[in-house]
């Protein structure tokens, strides 16, 4: 058995996966459940300041966009922070964690950008006996109209100050948790190593209106004829966070900074592909909202056994495996070339390759009378569309051209390693 | 003691009058919302899909399947009246295991086809259920078509004769339109008044008479029906039936086809005699659908006899299956040879034995033949020859459906031929053609 302990930012847990801080992780009775089903740490969802508690709405909070046979792959929310009493919250979370001393129990914060009631909040929560604090820069409705949130992670300089407060007031290990919602998500990232986070995670719920109710005329979720944009978040959501891990994890100032990934983490294999992306851990909410916390379970036995496979001891083995490998567009080899090539046995002939490429692409996959595609490789360009819309795994498949042989489509032969820099075409490489 | 299935001889009501409606109640459901929407999700949109290749009136069924799927079941509806008016009856008779599922590339990939008929049910059944007509007749030509024959052929050929603004008037030999709809279909495929609601739905475009119990040789004439009407469509069927000789008499000797009418015209079945042993002689779609009905009306046992091999039987796997299920035994390879009071005697083709049944009833099931055709008409293989647009030998008379050469003899396949006839008479008459 591969050893799935994590030891995030000195946090430790007996696997990667943590539920995100969310409304799976509100109260105890949820959170009592998820360590019971097996996840290894909490991020409790979002304590706002000492006072009046937040309001939420009484009408949807959620809305969805799906896949064939009605599969959630996208789900919106504008819900708010916690909407339960401060004393309550810390109470709850006191108790569990005394009762779950292995698990690790992060406590998400979100109050008003000054020092003072960050400084507060701090002061109220360090009994709890919490392993550390996930400041919630990262909200994009409601409360980021409040100046909270995501208004806080769209501005660097608010972002270095605050944490730098948190850092300041308490000596909890500090995750900075980052909206998407901006232009280059390495500026952030940056702006919480200033401010001394142990860590950031990423990536928050992004803008969002999922769709128009057609009959109303009226985005959804709709309360009383009325929408506002949500965060978005699920299965849909995925690339967009592996590409923002990848950039923290590329970034030479940032490479170093300890990654959670959030985004969209519904199996093992998409928690796998953010630990070798730079993520030391995983955090989850959609799928948990969609089938419960039993879902670890697979998460645990499926990364079980692929480090058994793949003979990885542990976790950390994995962090960071990809990143090497994501380089920039200009860094590509052209000099790669492959062909697309349909397994005749396995082809069920839905004919899906052969429309997308005649009518979509590069007009390289022939039909014959009785039905059978094959590729045409003068035309095949090797663009791979015929493999994403193939309803059959391994069906088509891409073939590399060997070393010296002749591709049909240009009539040249595959030469060694050769990349955009120093491409003939390019004239930018010529001046220099 | 009342009836019983072991009640000697044929009789009515063996079993009770409920079990007897749960018997013949439909053999598909019919889908809930729910489940035409699991069952549209899994189609994959294929291009030139094989199932529409498959379809004798080439539905677009990919496209009608993404309507439902997208929540436009009156689009999809739209898109299946297009190419087959029929489409409601269809859906619940074709053998759609031989066409379009057997095509289906979900059938080749997991040997699960996308539940193609009885999606196209779930349209069709939601556009005729709201009384709405989709199609409107286009303005009088002054041109009009006389249609023999009020089955599948002919109905489709009023209808998109109807659509081009042709006058249309139907001659049927029966008391009721419909033909093999109303006639033949096994019960269990097209439950309560369908085959007539069917048939009031399609002649709300306006424009089409229906003459019942008139026919060639009852009171029509081709040479009539030629002054009379500007072209002549003869969508006549096969009204006769294959006769069989055997030694000995038998009182319970009868057509398939005849007892299978009379059924399809009880409103409960209750009334319905059947043997305690039933054997039915032939290998097709009638002999499956009388058997199976007679195991439904409660005979103790129901024997298909076939002279030949599985190989060589007209009725699909599905049937068969289904026959079997109902507990009908089939024996092959037999012929029948001779029958006695309460039985019947088969030869074994390949041992020589000598096989003999108790047979209170005895069902023929072997054919039917073409009658009434007028002499003066090109026959080919015993059908009225016609050409790809269902022309006959003689100018400004076309022909389709089961009477007609070309295609099985499948309701799907008639449809298509009167559609077809049906254009090629409006290209005929305004000059076109």
């Amino acid at each position: 058995m591969a050893d799935l302990t994590t030891d995030f930012i000195g946090i430790k847990s007996p696997n990667p996966f943590w539920l995100a801080s969310a409304p799976p992780t509100d109260k105890e009775y949820n959170v009592r459940r998820a360590f019971e089903a097996g996840w290894g740490g909490v991020v409790w969802k979002t304590l706002g300041e000492a006072g009046p508690p937040i309001v939420n709405v009484n009408g949807p909070r959620y809305g969805a966009i799906y896949g064939a046979d009605r599969r959630l792959l996208g789900l919106n929310n504008i819900e708010l922070i916690t909407d339960r009493p401060l004393d309550i919250n810390i109470e709850e979370i006191t108790r569990v964690k005394k009762d779950f001393p292995d698990r690790a129990m992060i406590v998400s914060l979100m109050v008003p950008c000054e020092e003072g009631p960050w400084k507060d909040i701090l002061r109220q929560i360090e009994d709890t006996g919490a392993d550390g604090v996930e400041l919630n820069f990262g909200c994009p409705h409601g409360m980021a109209e409040r100046g909270m949130g995501s208004a806080v992670g769209q501005v660097p300089e608010y972002i270095e100050m605050v944490t730098a407060w948190v850092k300041k007031h308490s000596d909890f290990p500090c995750i900075v948790k980052l909206t998407p919602n901006i232009n280059d998500i390495r500026y952030p990232a940056r702006a919480a190593k200033a401010g001394g986070a142990d860590a950031v995670s990423l990536i928050n719920t992004i803008n969002s209106i999922t769709s128009v109710n057609l009959d109303t005329l009226t985005p959804e979720p709709t309360i009383d004829g009325w929408g506002a944009h949500g965060g978005y978040c699920g299965p849909a959501v995925k690339p967009i966070a592996l590409n923002m891990v990848a950039e923290i994890a590329r970034d030479q100032d940032t490479s170093d900074l300890p990654v959670s990934g959030i985004g969209g983490v519904t199996t093992w294999r998409d928690a796998v592909e953010f630990l070798a992306l730079g993520a030391g851990n995983v955090q989850v909410c959609t799928a948990a909202m969609t089938y419960g916390f039993k879902i670890v379970q697979e998460m645990i036995s499926g990364l079980n056994q692929y480090m058994d496979e793949k003979g990885i001891a542990s976790v950390s083995d994995i962090v960071g495996q990809a990143v090497p490998k994501a380089k920039d567009w200009q860094d590509l080899n052209l000099n790669y070339v492959t062909k697309a090539e349909i397994n005749q046995d396995l082809c069920i002939k839905c004919g899906r390759c052969y429309i997308s490429c005649e009518d979509t692409s590069h007009q390289a996959i022939a039909v014959s009378e009785d039905r059978v595609f094959t590729v045409k490789d003068q035309d095949c360009v090797a663009c791979n569309l015929c493999v994403n819309v193939c309803p059959v795994e391994g069906c088509i498949t891409m073939r590399q051209l060997p070393l010296g042989a002749t591709d049909e489509r240009t009539g040249k032969k595959v030469e060694e390693y050769g990349n955009w820099t120093t491409h003939p075409n390019n004239t930018a490489a010529n001046c220099s | 003691m009342s009836q019983t299935s072991y009640a000697p001889g044929i009789s009515a009501g063996r079993i009770s009058a409920d079990t007897i409606l749960d018997n013949f109640a439909d053999l598909h459901p019919p889908l809930t919302d729910h489940e035409a929407l699991v069952a549209a999700d899994r189609c994959y949109f294929c291009y030139d899909a094989p199932c529409v290749t498959a379809c004798p009136t080439a539905i677009d069924i990919p496209l009608f399947i993404r309507q439902i799927a997208t929540g436009t079941p009156e689009s999809a509806a739209q898109t299946i009246f297009d190419q087959n008016i029929l489409g409601g009856m269809c859906a619940r008779v074709c053998p759609t295991e031989t066409l379009c599922e057997q095509a289906c590339v979900r059938e080749k990939a997991e040997g699960k086809p996308i539940l193609i008929g009885q999606l196209q049910r779930y349209a069709t059944d939601r556009v005729m259920a709201s009384g709405v007509h989709p199609y409107l007749r286009a303005p009088d030509t002054g041109k009009s078509v006389a249609v023999i024959g009020a089955g599948p052929a002919g109905l489709a050929c009023a209808h998109r004769l109807a659509m081009h603004g042709h006058a249309v008037v139907i001659y049927d030999a029966n008391k009721k339109a419909g033909g093999l709809n109303e006639f033949g279909i096994a019960a269990y495929k097209s439950t309560h008044s369908f085959a007539q609601d069917e048939i009031d739905w399609l002649l709300s475009i306006g424009g089409i008479t229906i003459h019942t119990d008139r026919s060639l040789g009852r009171g029509l004439t081709l040479a009539q029906l030629q002054d009379d009407h500007d072209a002549v469509f003869l969508g006549i069927g096969l009204s006769g039936v294959n006769t069989l000789a055997l030694d000995g008499d038998h009182a319970g000797l009868c057509n398939a086809v005849d007892w299978i009418a009379s059924l399809r015209q009880s409103d409960d079945k209750t009334d319905i005699a059947v043997g305690r042993n039933v054997v039915v002689i032939g290998g097709g779609m009638t002999a499956v659908d009388a058997a199976v009905q007679s195991k439904l009306l409660g005979a103790d046992t129901v024997t298909i006899a076939y002279r030949r091999g599985r190989e060589n039987m007209s009725a699909s796997m599905f049937e068969l299956d289904l026959a079997a299920s109902k507990g009908v035994r089939i024996l092959y390879h037999v012929t029948p040879t001779s029958v006695d009071d309460g039985s019947i005697t088969f030869t074994h083709s390949e041992t020589g034995e000598e096989i003999n049944l108790p047979a209170d009833q005895i069902m023929r099931a072997i054919g039917q033949t073409l009658e009434n055709a007028p002499e003066t008409l090109a026959i080919s293989g015993g059908k009225i020859k016609t050409d790809d647009h269902g022309r006959t030998s003689i100018s400004g008379i076309w022909a389709g459906g089961d009477c007609a050469t070309g295609g099985d003899d499948l309701t799907v396949t008639a449809v298509a031929e009167g559609r077809d006839a049906a254009e090629d008479i409006h290209a005929s008459l305004m000059g076109k053609g």
